[in-house]
């Protein structure tokens, strides 16, 4: 393979680097901004993911197959049921494995045993409903409108489906980042971030700017669970894992709490890891095959956390006593 | 008070005699109700330890009666129920081994597993053809070193312990449970893709006939009326049971160690901890060694039994089975997680897979109620699939109702009774 050969794969790749991140940063957001809040790691953010992307599917298949509607108001349609279901079902999670705990001041480990169990839960839960039906792997409808082409460079084309992906969760990135800079509500997200005890005494309803972090983080996992669908074509109920512990990653290198940083570390991780999809295997002759990425995404991740724990633009803490 | 507990010792053993009745003259075989009786048995050992309740003499007679006369001669008629004793004492090495972890140390470890796999994939490796597809020649090794490889495993186990704690255990706890979350998978995706360039794995086929101990003693022994393969499976029992034994003693010496009064300050309080002049990092990595040691060994010896290791054998499951099993016993109490892994594996093992067979009964009866055909169940309501469910409700239900578990640790009331004296501050949880 030549130079040429290699670079001419170049712009598709950054293409779908930048569509795959942009999914990451979607799911990492919600990672980001809970730990912002509550300094604890929602275990069963990547089961709220994947609820999210399995009702779409769901929603796709059932009202819409051999619909006439715009494919773009259908795509809007299962965003809007994914994004219900997903926000609800964090605000359950929070209600049960979380806030007893905090209420109770339980030990540091109990939050996370709680969160992992509410996560296997929702696993076999949504595998139990979901072969009812039939089987619990479920395609994404194929629809022809998404696979149309737009020329990218001289060589290269980009699908609708990408743009739409694109358009959508940067649409949401951007919402996110205002809501949380520039509305009152944001403010006070942020306070409760700070300082939970001082953003309580200045008249912040601490338990409830939880709640509704847990709803943002929710209803964003449950958009980018349509996006994965929509660009991957398959779900089951375990698919949350690997994405969510990507994202994870994701939310690490830009800096936990920090929402741009989910952002950018979003971004960072899928284009390197879409290069490394495609080139790995080029370049070592097969060896080293396209299913090492997943692995690599988890090596990324401990050189961060040897390196630069802060992340990319995440503040430095000291523990405090 | 003396007599109270005497008379308790009696009805204990009394108890246990009568099971042990039972459970051999009448409920011999291995239906519904032979289960039921078995299960009651086993039960008298969870009574027999209990210290409050029982005497030494007691403790003493039911246990060494129940594991070394009572279990063999049972096995020997049926090697299911020897096969289940082993499987719970397998994973109560396990459940010991990641008590020290996530117990004794406070460190949320969700990748146990896969130094299960590291010992149990270097005997399959070495102790099997395997090893010429690495090394060239000269393998399988002979069986007799399978009990040096059992010390290698566990130093490599320990070695990957390490390697993975020292990046992580600077810093905050959640950060180790989701590293090690990645790390359990990692670790199944190498063992399903070693096998290029390299065939190190074997990659998704795993690797068979790999090389058991001891099987001269089994062919020796046997006899008409013991065949070999039951002397086979008691040799494992005993290995196993031996296994057990010395993870008992490491993980009670260890908690009445200076360095288990170490583990439980930092998982009280990590800056108290590191204020009273303990060495964080240092202290985590040798609680996540230890703990990962046991793996190994149990590893090596789960190679050995199964002859046949696969990627599949080492999947998320099997870690959070045995956090669950310690989180229902309690956490950082000994007795609990053996308690624990009994109940687990003997739910897993037993009551699941008689549901599903009760289940498959009523599905192939073909009666109907209502309208609706029993051989229209849909195979997913099958019961033995529901680990993860049942494991997930366990968890969150336990951490909720019962954060202490069935058997809690018996340091908290230690705490509890210098409150009394007035000699410490109240911080029994």
């Amino acid at each position: 393979m030549t130079y040429s050969d290699i670079l001419m794969l170049l712009p598709v790749t950054l293409a779908d680097g930048l569509v795959l991140g942009l999914v990451y940063a979607t799911i990492a957001l919600g990672y980001s901004m809970v730990y912002g809040v509550l300094g604890l790691i929602n275990f069963a953010h990547s089961e709220i993911f994947m609820v999210g992307a399995i009702v779409s599917v769901e929603v796709m298949t059932y009202a819409f197959v051999g619909s006439d509607l715009h494919p773009i108001i259908q795509i809007a349609v299962a965003m809007v049921c994914a994004a219900t279901v997903s926000g609800t079902l964090a605000v359950a999670a929070e209600r049960i494995a979380y806030r007893p705990l905090r209420i109770r001041k339980a030990p540091f480990l109990a939050p996370l045993i709680t969160a992992i169990g509410i996560s296997l839960f929702l696993q076999d839960a949504v595998r139990f409903i979901e072969s009812l039906f039939g089987q619990f792997i479920r395609p994404f409808p194929s629809i022809p409108f998404f696979d149309q082409q737009i020329p990218l460079t001289a060589n290269d084309t980009i699908s609708y489906k990408s743009v739409t992906i694109l358009v959508i969760a940067g649409t949401m990135l951007l919402t996110l980042n205002y809501l949380v800079q520039h509305t009152k509500l944001g403010k006070a997200i942020r306070a409760v971030a700070l300082d939970r005890k001082a953003a309580s005494l200045m008249g912040v309803n601490v338990d409830r700017i939880i709640m509704i972090t847990f709803l943002i983080g929710g209803i964003l996992a449950g958009v980018a669970g349509v996006l994965y669908a929509l660009q991957f074509g398959r779900v089951d109920p375990f698919t949350g894992f690997i994405p969510g512990l990507k994202a994870f990653t994701a939310a690490v290198l830009g800096g936990i709490g920090s929402i741009p940083g989910a952002m950018l570390g979003g971004v960072i991780l899928g284009i390197l890891e879409v290069l490394i999809g495609t080139y790995a295997p080029i370049f070592t002759n097969n060896v080293i095959g396209t299913e090492y990425k997943d692995i690599f995404a988890f090596g990324i991740l401990i050189i961060i956390l040897i390196f630069k724990p802060t992340g990319l633009l995440g503040r430095s803490t000291t523990e405090k006593v | 008070m003396a007599t109270a507990k005497k008379d308790r010792s009696l009805l204990v053993v009394s108890y246990t005699a009568i099971m042990v009745l039972l459970k051999m003259t009448v409920f011999t075989g291995t239906g519904l109700f032979d289960t039921f009786a078995f299960i009651l048995l086993f039960l008298s050992l969870f009574f027999a330890t209990d210290h409050s309740i029982v005497q030494p003499w007691a403790r003493r007679l039911v246990v060494g009666g129940v594991l070394f006369v009572v279990m063999p001669v049972i096995g020997i008629g049926n090697t299911f129920y020897l096969d289940v004793v082993t499987q719970v004492a397998i994973y109560a090495v396990l459940a010991l081994g990641l008590n020290i972890v996530v117990g004794f140390a406070g460190l949320l470890d969700l990748g146990f597993v896969a130094f299960f796999a590291v010992g149990a994939y270097f005997w399959a490796i070495v102790g099997s053809t395997q090893g010429n597809e690495i090394f060239g020649g000269g393998f399988p090794l002979p069986a007799d070193m399978f009990f040096l490889a059992t010390i290698v495993s566990i130093g490599l186990a320990a070695l990957a312990g390490v390697l993975l704690g020292l990046p992580v255990l600077r810093l905050r706890g959640d950060y180790l449970a989701m590293v090690t979350l990645g790390f359990g998978e990692v670790i199944r995706v190498l063992a399903n893709n070693l096998d290029k360039p390299v065939n190190i794995t074997n990659g998704p086929q795993g690797i068979t006939s790999i090389g058991q101990p001891l099987t001269e003693v089994a062919a020796a022994l046997a006899s008409p009326a013991v065949a070999e393969f039951k002397w086979q499976a008691l040799i494992y029992y005993g290995l196993v049971l031996l296994a057990l034994g010395g993870a008992l003693v490491v993980n009670k010496r260890l908690d009445a160690s200076k360095i288990g009064r170490a583990w439980i300050a930092i998982r009280e309080d990590e800056i108290a901890a590191q204020a009273m002049g303990i060495p964080l990092v240092h202290t985590k990595l040798i609680a996540f060694a230890t703990g990962a040691s046991f793996a190994g060994a149990m590893g090596a010896l789960y190679a050995a039994k199964q002859t046949f290791v696969s990627p599949e054998s080492f999947d998320f499951n099997q870690s959070i089975g045995i956090l669950a099993m310690i989180v229902f016993g309690g956490l950082g109490s000994i007795r609990g997680a053996i308690t624990g892994a009994a109940l687990v594996t003997i739910l897993n093992l037993q009551v699941l897979k008689a549901l599903s067979t009760g289940l498959n009964n009523l599905r192939s009866s073909g009666y109907e109620i209502l309208g609706f055909n029993f051989a229209d169940i849909p195979s997913q309501f099958e019961p033995s699939k529901y680990e993860r469910l049942i494991f997930g409700v366990i968890l969150v239900a336990m951490m909720l109702y019962r954060p202490r578990g069935l058997v809690p640790a018996e340091r908290g009331t230690l705490v509890a009774d210098e409150a009394e004296l007035g000699t410490g501050k109240e911080n029994a949880r």
